[in-house]
């Protein structure tokens, strides 16, 4: 019975703190894979607000966070699906959101234009050096997603490929599909360009699973998709060798604001990266991707499930 | 913020290549000109013979109906069912002009009708009693007459297509959506407002292309410009030209809805 009033009180308190901050919300973003949007309870420290990309699996990160943190009794509120990685550091520096799941690799070539080793933990190291003051990272899990350059079946067999080097012979046969940002980044053709000399003889840009239908269709030859995409093993999809290490070594790992970083948010983050490795994520994307589960829901059934949440 | 978009505007290495401004504004130009023909082939002839006949004017209300679609939506659609059917970029192509065809049919067989419809059954008499026969009357009369409110409806399709074919770029496609949408994802802002920019200066240059050619080609008995007899009146009666007005008004408003939700 005390635990019901407490509830009800936190509750009360949680919504009060949500609609006093409502100005930072933006009413026609759309709530949390449908429906663990805005939700919180009081207790601990001021509010946290975990974003995410625009892509499934970084949208069901965000709600694990989200969830961790919420379970160690801190308001949290979180706004997935913001945007490519341009924009939501952006969002981070000014304060719209204070955690952001992240990759190692792909973070360090964006701050620093090139990923020195294929080392998790040198990449890690070098991050940790390279962020910029306001920003810090926590431990890193041992789940990797990189970028990669995959192509069918068929396309393999026909130019016989193995790495990413072998694309730039078949250059003028082929279409690259890709997300926009992926044509001016050094993961993207910039360094396709410099370190294997390929340029595609066309580029689509598209998203999501427009880029997978566009490399099934036939419209795209190549296409870059994440490692742990359930489309690769369902399509047959084949990933490309990455001999210059341009996609490196891409750990998941929790980004923050500084003045937001407590010991409850640490210990609640590091106990999360704890429990996810490869597999795992894997297995979390595809539950979204494929089973069509809830970003929120399938969250939450990973937390519950390790005594997270 | 203006400082930003007037270098990248000015920036000489925005002005060439497959991303140059030039490539992207022919390619929306195309894009729009490939709808609006096809729109005018499929419009024009139809609200004449509705105009003419009277007839299957039901035509005119679904076309009007189906301004209720939402754009980008019918894109996704017919994209993903057209995607595994061919293997090529026009499988985006395809797709991008069907949903600029469904904008630009209504307000051109909107206009073409009611200017047809509105001609004053007197000046069709008059053309009858001098000898001429049914074609003769639809080329020499009515179409003249109708021409105002034809080419504003085909003015109100252009404003339109050439907001709407923005949308293009969101499945890979060039045109001006190109810097709002690549803009967008690594947060240029600069980009995005100078590819809007463009938009709206395309927009407004070819209205005023098709407000000179409605000068020019419409028959000066109709424009009022040439008024030497007294009792001269127009032939296009007030209401029609009173629906020409509204038909311009909607439209405008669409395209307006359809950029914000664009950006």
């Amino acid at each position: 019975m005390k635990r019901r009033i407490l509830l009800t009180g936190a509750t009360a308190v949680a919504a009060l703190a949500l609609a006093a901050c409502g100005a930072n919300n933006n009413p026609t973003a759309p709530p949390a894979g449908g429906g663990g949007g805005s939700t919180g309870s009081a207790g601990g420290g001021g509010s946290i607000t975990v974003g995410s990309a625009d892509f499934s699996e970084s949208q069901v990160l965000g709600e694990i966070y989200a969830g961790a943190i919420k379970a160690k009794g801190v308001s949290v509120t979180s706004k997935p699906n913001i945007g490519s990685r341009d924009v939501y550091i952006k969002a981070l520096q000014d304060g719209s959101i204070d955690i952001v799941p992240e990759y190692t690799g792909s973070l360090l070539t964006f701050l620093k234009g090139t990923a020195p080793s294929q080392d998790p933990d040198a990449v890690y190291t070098a991050l940790k050096s390279t962020l910029p003051a306001d920003l810090v990272v926590l431990d890193k899990s041992t789940a990797e997603d990189k970028n990669s350059m995959v192509v069918t079946k068929d396309t393999q067999a026909k130019y016989s490929l193995k790495s990413i080097a072998d694309l730039a012979a078949h250059q003028a046969d082929i279409t690259v599909a890709a997300p926009p940002e992926f044509q001016t980044r050094q993961q993207g053709l910039v360094g396709l360009k410099s370190e294997y000399s390929f340029t595609p003889a066309n580029f689509l840009p598209l998203k999501g699973a427009a880029i997978v239908n566009a490399l099934k269709n036939g419209q795209a030859q190549a296409a870059n998709i994440f490692s742990t995409d359930p489309s690769i093993p369902a399509n047959g999809f084949v990933t490309l060798e990455d001999p210059k290490l341009l996609f490196g070594s891409d750990n998941v790992v929790p980004l923050l604001r500084k003045d937001k970083v407590n010991d409850t948010i640490t210990a609640a983050l590091n106990a999360v990266s704890a429990k996810i490795d490869t597999a795992t994520l894997t297995d979390l994307v595809k539950q979204v991707d494929v089973d069509k589960k809830d970003a929120s829901a399938v969250a939450k059934d990973f937390l519950s499930k390790n005594g997270l949440g | 913020m203006l400082n930003q978009i007037g270098t990248w505007l000015t920036d000489p290495t925005h002005w060439t290549g497959p991303n140059g401004i030039p490539q992207r504004i022919l390619e929306h130009l195309i894009y729009s000109g490939i709808s609006l023909l096809i729109s005018a082939l499929i419009a024009i002839p139809l609200g004449i013979m509705v105009g003419h006949s009277g007839r299957a004017k039901w035509t005119v209300s679904l076309a009007n109906s189906l301004r209720a679609v939402p754009s980008l939506g019918l894109l996704f659609a017919v994209a993903l069912w057209l995607g595994p059917k061919i293997a090529s970029s026009l499988a985006y192509v395809i797709p991008s002009v069907i949903v600029l065809i469904l904008l630009a049919v209504p307000p051109i067989l909107s206009g073409t009708y009611a200017g047809i419809q509105g001609v004053d059954p007197a000046a069709r008499d008059a053309a009858k009693g001098m000898g001429m026969r049914g074609g003769e009357v639809l080329r020499k009369v009515e179409i003249p007459c109708a021409l105002p409110l034809m080419l504003s409806g085909f003015r109100s399709a252009t404003l339109q297509v050439i907001a709407t074919a923005t949308i293009a770029a969101s499945i890979s496609l060039g045109g001006l959506g190109r810097y709002l949408i690549d803009g967008l994802s690594v947060s240029d802002y600069a980009e995005m407002a100078s590819g809007a920019i463009l938009v709206a200066l395309l927009a407004l240059l070819l209205d005023g292309l098709i407000a000179l050619v409605q000068r020019f080609a419409v028959s000066p008995g109709l424009s009022g410009k040439f008024r030497n007899t007294p009792g001269n009146r127009p032939v296009v009666s007030t209401t029609a030209r009173g629906d020409a007005a509204t038909e311009t008004a909607s439209p405008t408003d669409r395209a307006d809805e359809q950029r914000e939700a664009l950006v």
